[in-house]
Formats: C-alpha cells, structure tokens, sequence
C-alpha cells in the first residue's frame, strides 16, 4: 500500500486516502502478477494467462461482420456523417430515443419476449459500475447496508461502498446445497445485521450469479422477492449475464417474477449492462431500470454523471433494432458459450477436478478443495499463488468473492481464443496431476505413520461433499487416497 | 418517498431553479426556422455549434478511422474490450498536447497526470469527493454555473460558500472578498478546504487577471486550501487580452515542486471547446499523486466510451487540422459575440466586456421595475413569454446583485441569432414605450389631481362674494 503523508491524509478527503476502492484485496494481485508477465502466442508463451477476466470474446466476428455491413451505425462514416453533429450535440440524460428503444427491446429478447420492458425506464450509467453507485446513493444513506449473498463479485465492495459510506453485509451461501440462496440465510442475515443496529435497505442479487454461473430458480426469485417484499425493503437484481446462459433451465427475470405475484412494484430494480452479453465493456454502456417512478427520475439526474456518450448509443441504437442481427447473435454466443463451457468441463472432469454446475456465465467455479493442504484461508491462498507462479493462470480465489468455505476458484474461459483455452486447460490438467501425486506421496507418508484413522475420516469427508451434481458427469473418481491404501 | 435515500429525497440537486426551469419551457415549444417559427428560442443553453462543417469535413477526409479498418479490423474488437480506466494512451497524449497548445506552450502537462472522466461534470464531483469530506466547504465566487450546486453538492455533501463579486470592480475577485467568504464559512462552523474558480468565467464570459490569480493563490498558500480551476472554456478565449492557467500563473511565481503546487488542480473537457458535449469528455489534471490515483479509481464510475477515445485520438492528434480549426473557431465566436453586443448596444442593453466563452453577461439593471430578484424574475418571465426568448437570470447563477442575465450565442444559426437581437428589440421598445405610457399616465393622473385640486379650490373661491 502507497504511503500517504498524514499531511495528504488532513488534505484529501477520507475517501481519497482510505481503502474503499478495494484494489488492495488479492482479486487485483493476480492481475497485477498478469500485467506484469502477460501471455502471448509468439512474444510470451510461458507467460500468465488471465483468466480472471469475465470478458466475452467468443462472438466478435460476428459483430464486426456487421459493422462492416452497417456503416450508418458509424457517425464518422461518408454514410453516417450527416447525423455527427446532432449526435455530438446531444447531451440530454434521457438518452436517444432511439437507443433506449433498442436498449428495451433486446432486454425483451434476451428474456424471451416474455416480458416487454418501458423505454421511459431506461436510465444511462457509466456502466453496470456507475449503474451500481447510482442506484445505492439513490436508496441507501450513508450507514445504510444491502444484504448480499455470497460469493459475489468483488468490485460490488468498491461500486456499492466507497463513496456512498453504504455497507454490504453478507447472506451466507454454502456448497452443501450448491451456494442457493435460502429463506433462512436470507433471515439470518437480516437478524443479524439488525442485532448489530444496521440498518437494511435492500437486497442485491446477480442473476445470473457472478462468480457461480448459475441462475435463480422460479422458487428462489419467488422466495427472494416474497422476503423483500416482507421486509419492506429494496430489490436489485443485477441481470448482467442475462444473454450468457447456454443451456437448459432458461433464464427467469425478476420482471417475470413481479408479474406473477403481488409485490411492491416500487422495490423493485434492475442494473444491466452490455459489457457481458455483447462483449462491449469498453463502451461504458450500463442501465438502471427500475419500476419506482421517482427511482427512475432522480436516477435519471444522477445519470449525469457518468452518461453514454453518444456516439456510442447512436451505435448501439443502430446494431440493437437490427431485430435479425439480434436475434441471430443471441442464439450463436450462447452456442459458442456452450462449447467453450463444455471443452472446458470434459477436460477439467478428466483430471478429476469438479465444478459447480452451471449454464450461465464467463466463467466457472471450481472446486479446488481437494488440492488444499487444509480447508483453511491461508491454504487457498497459499494454492492461489502457486497457481500464478506455476501454472501461471490468473485465477481469482473464492476469498476475494467473499466465499464462506475455502478452496473455490472463479476461473473465466471466455475471454481467449480456442488455442490459449487449449493451452490453458492443458497446464490446469498438468498442475492438478503434479499436485495429486505430491498429495499421494505424502499421503503415504501419513499412511506410513499410522494415520490411518485420520485418512479414513478424510476419505468420508470427500465422500460427503462431492455430491454428484457437483462433480462432472464423467468423473472417474480417482482419490489418491483409495489407490494408497490398496 | 422515505424508503429512498436522503439525497433522493432533498432538493440539493438545484433542478428546480429557473436555470432548468427555462430549459424545460424551451422544450415545451422550442423555435424551428420552419416548423415552429414564433417559438422560444434557446439562449440558456451554452453550446458550441460554430464549427460543425469543420469536423464534418475532417471525418469524410478520414473515413478509415472511423470503420475501425485500421491494423486490419481488429481495431473494434480491442476498442471494444478496453476498460482500462488509465485511459487510451495515445488519446492521452493528443490531450496534454492540445491543452499545452491552448496554453501557448508556456506550460506542459504529463499524460500520466490527467485523468478521464465521463464529461466536466464528473471531473468535479470527483475532485470534490478526493479534496473533501462531507460537510466541508468550498468556495466559489459568484456568478457562477448553477450546474455546480448539482456537480459539488449533491451526492457529496460538500457545501459552497460564495465569494461575493460586484458589479462596481466588474465582478473581479478580491482580496477582501475573499477573506470575507473565509471569515462566513468560519461563521457557519464549516472546514474550508479549497476555492473553486472557472476560468475563463461562466456566465461572464471574462478570463481572470493575473492580479486575481494572484490574490487567489497568495490565499491559498496562507489558508493551506486546494485551488479548482474549471478551465473548460479556456480554448473559447478570441479576445485581445489572453487566457492565463492557474498553472501559469503559478508557474511564473516559481510555485512548481512547493506545497501549492500539489493543491492545484484543473478541469478540462471537450464540450465546449470542440463543440462536443454528447461525447462525455471530461478530465482532471493533477500534480498530487495521491489525488489522480483516487481520481483515477473513481473514474470507473464514469470512464470514457473507448470508441470516442479512439475517434478523438485521430482528431486530436491530426495537429494542423486541429490548429486552424481553434483559430477558424475563435474567429467564429468573436464574430458572434460582436454581433450579440452591438445589436444589444443599439437597444441601450450593454453587457459586461468579454473576451471567451459562449454567451454575454448581460446588464439589463434599467429594465428592471424594482432593483429586486422578484423584478428580476418577472422581467426573465416576461422575456420568457412575450419575446419568447430563454435567458438565463442572475440569481439562478447566484449573483448578488438583480438585473443580470446570461445570454447564449453560439447555439444558434446566424440568422437565429439575428432574429432573437429582432424580438429582444422589440421586446425593449415595447417595454419603453409602456414605461413613457406608464410615465405619462402617472403624469397625467398626477396632472388631473392636481387640477380637481385646483378647480376645486377655484370653484371654492367663487363661491364667496355671492352672499
């Protein structure tokens, strides 16, 4: 951590010298240990490969091929360019019409059509990030907290907290029932965040989940909405990955979920973003849509401060009321998802590493447990680092998602192309091989001092916790604790 | 309502002031040439729309850049996916070498001191968040952009005190002006901890002298306080008198590598300059470390589009486009404004001397029923409503003193701009002609009271001798 002078301290402000931005938390080490030895194909192919970046490259062919065919959509094109100055005029937080038209429509398609969303709801943000912050200063004062479920993403300690003084406090998610969110973590929580005179706004949800990669249930988003609404307090649901699910059970929005039950309506918000489902994170393209009408102006106000820049939403005006573009894209990225989901599962399955089971998501995560010298903190961290150093795969460790129970690992799988997945898997598998065989030399020697009693309780552990959803199908089961002992 | 935020709820965000109030009249019935011919026209709305034809013509000579097909197409995939919020490089450097260049060179900026951010407004609610704790103050001369009572305030819980300027020194920053704002903030129990200036002045239109820059720095060395300086229109400058930086000024005092020096800081964007508010690009220039660091951090609530970065990278960097693009601009403007003072001037409207920006600062004390902020309403009102032109009133700048208005001229046609000198005219002549009608009708009455007195009096007289 930087140094900073007492005299800066008195200077700046608490928040310019505190640790709210949340970068010194090991999330960002590994992408530290990335930029300084990145892989490259030719330049460095013994370098670090990122996959703790939840990017979605899969699809840009795709994409180009239609800007090529669109040059309208550019304003810096001959057959764009007569509208560049009312697009480069324009600066009204409501945002182009016709962008937030075609924002609402895709947000239908992505869910199927079975729900329309209201242009006239659609607020601008500086990305899901600034949407996040907007949406806490607009519901939370300073003290405040939102329950959260873990494991979440990490940068929700930095958008939610830093600079709104807004607490996050945790609605704790365990393995045993595959991390769903239950009535009665959900209550435990909210006991104890009011044993402890915090008060709770609101309850943020990711759904799909980041860093699980699954999505809700109907009875889960049944139950999580049926105790806001109980507690009177916020909903957020954060549907960023809503067009990366690739396979069966289909997503279920919470804008499905109010239209099936009475609920308070004005509880109710969505934050997205097109950084996931279309791979465009740097084109700062985040949406606040929430059914409270006085939400959705003073949202709109503070939209101010991180809107799109128009240039941008003139572009994605024009690529997102392409209703055959779309609809196309939706089904090939989900394809491409699926592929890359499914190479990634059968290789990982062959050297017995299991994952949670998911159908959603840029990523996995994976169950690691079983390489842990014990199922501490320090031993997942003390994992983690030997990741990046030896295989060298930037890997982000459940801590830094707030996971209660040590030894998952969110790994991304979209963000390169098929021959660094390929190389990629190839030094997991390598890593996970070297990594048991060192297990089952020292489990010998374990054996060897009569430690029987305790290789047998592990044994029964292992059994217990690789439940057969979480481990991939075609899993051989090989525990190197079985071959010692026969 | 009360399941919302505090800041959901209060009006600190200073929507409701007649600033946003004319702009929302506008939009109920805005001037079209051909549609909409008697509507209002905007003259509250400080944009640059001067030199359009000259960025168009600069695309259709680069259309390459535009499609992205450079480096064989993979351009868009990297833009696509770049959210580094240190920002593009290369955009960085055309930056500091355009606001180098605005600055005659007599300063040079480092890239890796600027920080982007979503537009100026998000530059200063972040700098507010890095220099101050809620509750702190700022102060902040008067005029100034009612925008800030939003951009300082709101979200930050940062308060403003002002710093009283007066018409009788034309509206210059003094000394004592300044101490007094110290001495009021002390008053009110509230921790200063920097004065926030735009330079050059919105709604004055005016650069500051060296001799204030002066006072302002000599203060803030003595107060150990941070100095904002909003330099947004700082490329608009087409006077005579030229623009001096914060950081000239200090410059030329040998501030660089003291204290002051990692207390000062700048904002910058291109909606004004460029003519390009749509775009969102806005930046904070910072000696302090610590300061662009947090900035920097922040600015992932409000990064820059990558795809404009890219755009305005080429545009930026293409350096002798650029040059006689900002000296065909200025000239634009200087026209402009001409025609915005004489036509006034012609009228007996006269406006404070100027030499940036986009808009005049405008005295219409004389015109004014009462020397009041409630006359000052109703003539806004009346200009509003019965020439149909959108002015921004003093008060909503927060100016102490009634009668002063903001008045846009570079958001418009020519021929718009003619138009709007017509009704303003006609405007003035009405209300002349009603003041010499009132004058002569109290006169009158006057006149007539005077009369029945005398007659009466007269008529009184002749009554005596007839006994």
């Amino acid at each position: 951590m930087k140094f900073i002078s007492s005299n800066q301290n008195q200077l700046l402000s608490k928040i310019a010298t505190n640790n709210g931005h949340g970068e010194d938390s090991p999330y960002f080490d590994g992408w530290k240990a990335y930029d300084s030895d990145p892989y490259h194909p030719t330049r460095n192919p013994q370098g670090v490969i990122q996959m703790g970046l939840a990017e979605n490259q899969l699809s840009f062919d795709f994409i180009k091929e239609w800007i090529v065919n669109n040059p309208k959509a550019s304003i810096c094109t001959a057959e764009g360019a007569n509208g560049f100055k009312d697009i480069a005029i324009y600066q009204d937080y409501h945002g182009l019409p016709e962008f937030r038209n075609a924002v609402a429509k895709f947000m239908g398609k992505v869910r199927g059509e079975r729900v329309t969303f209201d242009p006239d709801r659609i607020v601008m943000s500086g990305g899901a990030t600034g949407a996040h912050e907007m949406v806490a200063f607009c519901l939370a004062d300073p003290g405040d907290a939102f329950l959260v479920p873990t494991p979440y993403y990490p940068g929700f300690d930095r958008d939610l907290r830093w600079r709104t003084g807004v607490q996050l406090f945790p609605v704790v998610c365990e393995s045993s029932n595959n991390f769903k969110i239950t009535k009665a973590a959900l209550e435990a929580a909210y006991s104890k965040a009011q044993e402890t005179n915090i008060k709770v706004k609101g309850l943020l949800i990711t759904n799909p989940s980041n860093p699980l990669g699954t999505i809700l249930d109907r009875e889960t988003l049944r139950s999580v909405l049926s105790f806001t609404n109980e507690k009177n307090i916020h909903l957020v649901c954060d549907e960023i990955y809503a067009a990366t699910v690739f396979n069966k059970p289909g997503f279920i929005s919470i804008a499905e979920i109010i239209e099936e039950m009475e609920c308070n309506r004005d509880l109710v918000h969505i934050v997205y973003s097109l950084s996931k489902d279309l791979g465009f994170p740097g084109f700062r393209v985040g949406v606040v849509y929430s059914y409270n009408d006085i939400v959705v102006n003073i949202a709109r106000k503070m939209s101010s401060f991180g809107l799109v820049s128009t240039q941008t939403q003139h572009l994605i005006a024009s690529m997102l009321s392409d209703d055959k573009f779309v609809d196309k894209f939706i089904a090939e990225s989900a394809k491409k998802l699926a592929t890359r989901h499914g190479v990634f599962t059968r290789g990982l399955a062959q050297v017995g590493i299991g994952s949670l089971k998911s159908n959603a998501g840029l990523f996995f995560w994976m169950d690691f447990r079983r390489l842990l010298k014990e199922p501490t903190l320090e031993a997942e961290m003390e994992l983690w680092r030997t990741i990046i150093a030896h295989p060298k795969l930037n890997v982000s460790p459940g801590s830094s998602f707030h996971c209660s129970e040590p030894g998952w690992f969110r790994v991304c799988f979209a963000n390169m192309d098929d021959e660094t997945m390929r190389l990629a898997l190839r030094r997991i598998k390598n890593f996970v091989i070297q990594a048991k065989g060192q297990q089952a030399s020292a489990a010998k020697k374990q054996y060897g001092q009569s430690k029987l009693q305790v290789s047998v309780s592990f044994r029964r552990m292992e059994d217990l916790m690789m439940t057969p959803r979480m481990m991939s199908p075609h899993s051989p089961m090989v525990s190197p604790l079985v071959h010692a002992r026969t | 309502m009360n399941m919302l935020s505090k800041k959901a709820r209060c009006d600190a965000d200073g929507q409701d002031s007649s600033f946003f109030v004319g702009l929302q009249e506008y939009e109920k019935n805005p001037y079209d040439v051909v549609r909409n011919p008697s509507g209002i026209i905007q003259m509250g709305l400080a944009e640059n729309q001067l030199s359009f034809d000259l960025l168009e013509s600069w695309l259709a000579r680069n259309s390459d850049v535009a499609t992205f097909e450079k480096n064989g197409g993979s351009t868009f995939r990297e833009l696509a996916l770049f959210q580094d919020y240190h920002g593009l490089p290369a955009f960085k450097k055309v930056l500091v070498d355009f606001m180098a260049k605005i600055r005659r060179n007599k300063v040079s900026f480092h890239p890796n001191k600027l920080v982007l951010t979503a537009g100026a407004t998000s530059a200063n609610e972040t700098l507010m968040f890095c220099l101050a704790n809620p509750g702190e103050a700022f102060l902040i001369p008067t005029p100034y952009y009612p925008g800030f009572d939003r951009d300082l305030k709101w979200r930050t819980g940062v308060e403003l005190v002002p710093i009283h300027c007066s018409s009788l020194n034309k509206f210059r920053i003094t000394e004592s002006a300044l101490q007094e704002a110290y001495q009021q903030a002390q008053k009110l129990n509230l921790r200063v901890k920097g004065i926030l200036i735009t330079n050059p002045s919105n709604p004055l239109g005016a650069t500051m002298t060296r001799l204030e820059l002066n006072h302002l720095i000599t203060f803030a060395m003595d107060k150990n306080l941070h100095i904002v300086s909003d330099e947004i229109y700082s490329g608009t400058v087409f006077g005579s008198s030229s623009f001096i930086s914060i950081i000239e000024a200090a410059r030329e005092r040998n501030l660089e590598n003291t204290d002051i020096w990692s207390r000062i800081h700048i904002v910058y964007s291109l909606s004004k300059d460029l003519g390009l508010p749509g775009f969102r690009v806005g930046m904070i220039y910072s000696d302090n470390e610590t300061v662009t660091s947090a900035a920097t951090k922040m600015s992932s609530f409000g990064l820059v589009s990558s795809q404009t970065q890219y755009l305005l990278s080429n545009l930026l960097g293409d350096k002798k486009f650029m040059k006689s693009y900002m000296k065909e601009n200025r000239k634009r403007l200087k026209k402009r404004h001409e025609m915005l003072v004489s036509g006034l001037g012609n009228m007996g409207i006269r406006c404070l001397k100027s030499n940036a920006g986009l808009f005049c600062w405008v005295d219409m004390r004389h015109l004014l029923s009462s020397n009041t902020f409630e006359a000052e309403m109703e003539l806004w009102k009346k200009i509003l409503s019965e020439a149909s032109l959108n002015i921004s009133p003093g008060s909503s700048c927060h100016c102490t003193e009634p009668g002063w208005f903001r008045v846009c001229f570079a958001n418009m046609k020519k021929e718009t701009l003619k138009l709007s000198i017509q009704r303003m005219k006609t405007f003035v002549d009405s209300i002349n002609d009603e003041n010499s009608e009132n004058q002569q009708l109290s006169f009158c009455i006057t006149k007539r009271r005077s009369l029945t007195k005398w007659v009466f009096q007269l008529s009184l007289y002749d009554r005596g001798p007839d006994r």
